[in-house]
């Protein structure tokens, strides 16, 4: 102690002062900024292999070091998170141009996915890939995620989440089998047409309780068959089908001669 | 032992139901109403029950409905709600949005209840729009029955008010939604608009008041006068006696069916019960309106697919069809919302011009004689195709208030569709007019070729001669009363003016008017088969010289081909 009084009217102690204190700041900042954790914790091999799928199977879009073309965006920095969303729900490789790109089944396996998000995250600081913890359903609260999803997904998603139509051909797709993860990689990242719900937007304990809420409506409906939850249309489609056909055949049936 | 007992007279009723019968009778009268009742006598089709349906539909809507309103709290005073659904438990709603879930949750069979009510509803509406097709293309609704017309086409109305407001009750995030577009269209009404929105909502949207005015509206005043107009309704059918479709022996004088006791109060008392079972079934087994998927309302969110219940969906079409420039600022910062007023007003303007529909044809067909028999919709080319043409207008309307449904289920761009159904919504109802009209004069043809030629038997003869024929089998006594027994009105005559030309005459020029409209009526028409044209259409040489029965440009050109091989 006495060593440290003794020098701390030295005139390097502001410097060393002000290095430890970019020290700690970088490395709470290392340990806290999720991209980089991620990042961090894959291999430079994963990078590599990483890269090597990035140049045979998207380069021709988006560059060859992913800086985007006039075809396709620029992916410096849009973090794993955004990368496993699109690759692990077949959105890409887009297979052809349209509106939006299509979901389809997976071009790339786990692992491949893993690896190209890992060299995506090597570019820059993004969203990481989201732990199972955070997108458990059965530890949010579906009412508060009600209360979330209709103000700020059902205009597009529709009530239940069975999807909505954008302008254009564009489409917001329903979310009946969309996985816990890649729902909430979608409002990390804001693939598409979709905004970015941060996490000051919505918190990541809100993310899961929007997940817990759309988890809820795959049990099914108090009341029968869901009809598709479209909501009066669907409904009426069915009353005059099963409602009036059925009257309209019974109706045949008391009119028609005994004879 | 001599008793001076009299025997009881041959009248007096001696069985326990004969006697409570009497004891009814003499002190109500009961029994004129039941022996005019129940020989009454009822035509069989089953066109004619249709209208049954709306009527059982809506004695199910006031059972369901009576037993909703023990449970349901018409207020919009705010609470926290605990309790199922775990979607909306905690949450800030109001106690009708509330009482709706209890309802719903824990109220044994208040859910079946609730479904039943709205299933009932939306098969009550379609019932009367089906029954009012059957009675327009039919022309039931000429004289005597044009009021009759006039009370079913306020009893559409009045069941388009009834489910408003109905769904409208649980203060769910969609039927505010609804409210909030009823509140749009009338603060769009230029001048006393926002006055009007005020007086209706009692202060600013949505405040605290619109949920129990519209309570007292559905549970009370609707159905007082949709009820009024039913027993209106039926005491015209009663009156007037009921229509029945043509055939032998069947005139404007008479009715052929069965009495109303037995067989139609089986018939028609069974079909209340199938009416019932199979709205039970739905209610059963189909969600309908799933408040708790859409929560309590706030005037912030509105969800994707946010649709009125479909017999309001036109107008959802017309407003999502028109193009917003019609909104525009005049006279210093008036603003004129034309983009509201014109889509939420002209579909209903339309619908009531259509209620006058009888009395427009009745002058252009010159036509006051009463009408029991019904016509063959294929007899009245022009009347089967306006009545095409509006349901048209309305059919496109309702998808064009489904186009975000259609764009993502089709994979459609919903501009595109928009864009196609504003163009379709003018030009389908005049293809529609036009496609119906010629279908209808081909069918007269059609039954003309058949009256004069008879059936095709597939059986081919081959004269001596070498000449081959397809024998015909003429067509039995019923087939062709059926066929021929129609008027084919001509169009008015135009009256001579009443001075030179040029002079200035009222009269004539609406007589013209007059009869141009006519013109465009029974321009096109097939005559019936006379008498002298099968009986020269069944002798041999003659035909060929005849007159077509057809107007000029309507004869069909392979007719005459026809004839001459039945000549020989």
């Amino acid at each position: 102690m006495k060593a440290l009084a003794a020098r701390r009217h030295h005139r390097f102690a502001p410097v060393v002062l002000l290095l430890l204190a970019l020290l700690v700041t970088g490395g709470v900042y290392a340990v806290l900024a999720p991209g980089q954790a991620r990042a961090d914790s894959a291999s430079t091999q994963d990078i590599e292999t990483g890269k090597k799928l990035f140049q045979a199977n998207c380069a021709t879009c988006h560059g060859l070091d992913a800086q985007g073309t006039d075809n396709a965006p620029s992916l410096i920095g849009v973090g794993a998170a955004a990368v496993d969303f699109q690759v692990s729900t077949g959105r890409m490789p887009m297979a052809m141009d349209g509106p939006q790109a299509q979901t389809k089944p997976r071009q790339m396996t786990e692992e491949q996915t893993s690896q190209l998000a890992a060299y995506i995250a090597s570019l820059g600081a993004g969203p990481a890939i989201p732990t199972d913890e955070q997108v458990d359903g059965s530890k949010g609260n579906p009412a508060n995620g009600a209360e979330i999803f209709r103000t700020n997904c059902a205009m597009c998603h529709n009530a239940t989440g069975q999807g909505g139509a954008l302008s254009e051909g564009k489409y917001a797709p329903s979310l009946e089998r969309t996985s816990a993860r890649n729902i909430y990689q979608a409002m990390l990242t804001g693939p598409q047409s979709m905004p970015v719900f941060n996490d000051a937007n919505i918190t990541p304990d809100e993310k899961r309780d929007v997940i817990a809420y759309l988890e809820a409506q795959r049990e099914g409906s108090a009341g029968g068959a869901t009809l598709g939850s479209l909501g009066p249309v669907s409904e009426g489609v069915w009353a005059w089908v099963v409602g009036l056909g059925l009257l309209i055949g019974a109706a045949v049936w008391i009119g028609a001669k005994s004879s | 032992m001599t008793t001076t007992t009299t025997r009881p007279s041959a009248t007096e009723p001696t069985t326990p139901i004969g006697r409570s019968s009497d004891y009814l009778d003499n002190r109500t009268g009961i029994g004129h109403a039941v022996k005019e009742f129940a020989r009454k006598v009822f035509p069989d089709h089953w066109s004619f029950l249709l209208g049954e349906i709306a009527l059982y539909s809506f004695v199910v809507l006031l059972i369901t409905g009576t037993f909703l309103t023990m449970f349901f709290v018409p207020s919009m005073s705010l609470s926290t709600y605990h309790g199922a659904p775990k979607t909306m438990d905690g949450l800030l709603m109001s106690d009708a949005f509330a009482s709706t879930l209890r309802m719903s949750f824990e109220v044994r069979g208040g859910l079946l209840m609730r479904q039943i009510h709205h299933w009932a509803a939306l098969v009550f509406m379609a019932s009367i729009v089906t029954h009012m097709m059957r009675v327009f293309f039919t022309g039931a609704f000429r004289r005597p029955r044009e009021f009759n017309w006039l009370i079913g086409f306020t009893l559409l109305l009045t069941g388009l008010l009834a489910g408003f407001t109905g769904y409208s009750l649980p203060d769910d995030v969609l039927s505010g939604n609804g409210l909030a577009i009823a509140n749009g269209v009338v603060k769009s009404i230029p001048v006393i608009g926002s006055y009007m929105s005020y007086f209706i909502f009692g202060g600013d949207f949505p405040g605290e008041q619109i949920i129990p005015r519209l309570f007292t509206l559905h549970i009370l005043l609707i159905p007082a006068i949709i009820l009024a107009l039913v027993a209106l309704h039926l005491m015209f059918v009663v009156v007037h006696k009921h229509t029945q479709y043509p055939g032998g022996g069947r005139k404007d004088g008479n009715v052929v069916g069965f009495p109303l006791f037995p067989v139609y109060t089986a018939k028609a008392g069974g079909f209340f019960f199938v009416v019932f079972a199979v709205l039970s079934l739905m209610g059963a087994t189909m969600a309908i309106n799933t408040v708790w998927n859409y929560g309590p309302y706030d005037p912030s969110p509105i969800s994707a697919g946010a649709q009125p219940d479909w017999y309001m969906l036109f107008l959802e079409g017309s407003l999502r069809l028109m193009p917003g420039q019609a909104e525009f600022v005049s006279w210093g910062d008036f603003t004129w919302s034309l983009n509201v007023l014109v889509p939420a007003v002209l579909p209903v303007l339309l619908l009531i011009g259509f209620a006058l529909y009888p009395f427009i044809e009745a002058k252009v067909t010159h036509d006051d004689r009463e009408h029991h028999v019904l016509d063959r919709p294929r007899n009245r080319p022009t009347r089967t195709g306006i009545g095409m043409a509006f349901l048209a207008f309305f059919v496109i309307l309702a998808f064009a208030g489904s186009n975000d449904l259609i764009a993502i289920h089709f994979h459609l761009s919903i501009n595109e569709i928009t864009w196609f159904f504003r163009v379709f919504v003018f030009v389908g109802p005049w293809f529609a007019f036009w496609i119906t009209k010629r279908i209808c004069l081909g069918l007269q043809r059609k039954d003309r070729e058949l009256v004069l030629h008879g059936h095709e038997t597939g059986r081919i003869v081959r004269f001596a001669s070498g000449e081959y024929i397809e024998v015909h089998r003429p067509l039995d006594e019923q087939e062709r009363w059926v066929r021929v027994n129609y008027t084919a009105h001509q169009p008015l005559e135009l009256p001579a003016p009443n001075g030179p030309k040029g002079t200035k005459d009222k009269a004539y020029k609406s007589a013209k008017r007059w009869a141009k409209l006519s013109r465009f009526f029974y321009e096109d028409r097939i005559e019936p088969v006379t008498p002298a044209e099968l009986a020269a259409s069944h002798s041999h040489g003659e035909h060929d010289a005849l007159p077509g029965g057809e107007d000029h440009a309507l004869v069909a050109p392979d007719h005459s081909v026809d004839a001459t091989e039945q000549s020989h």
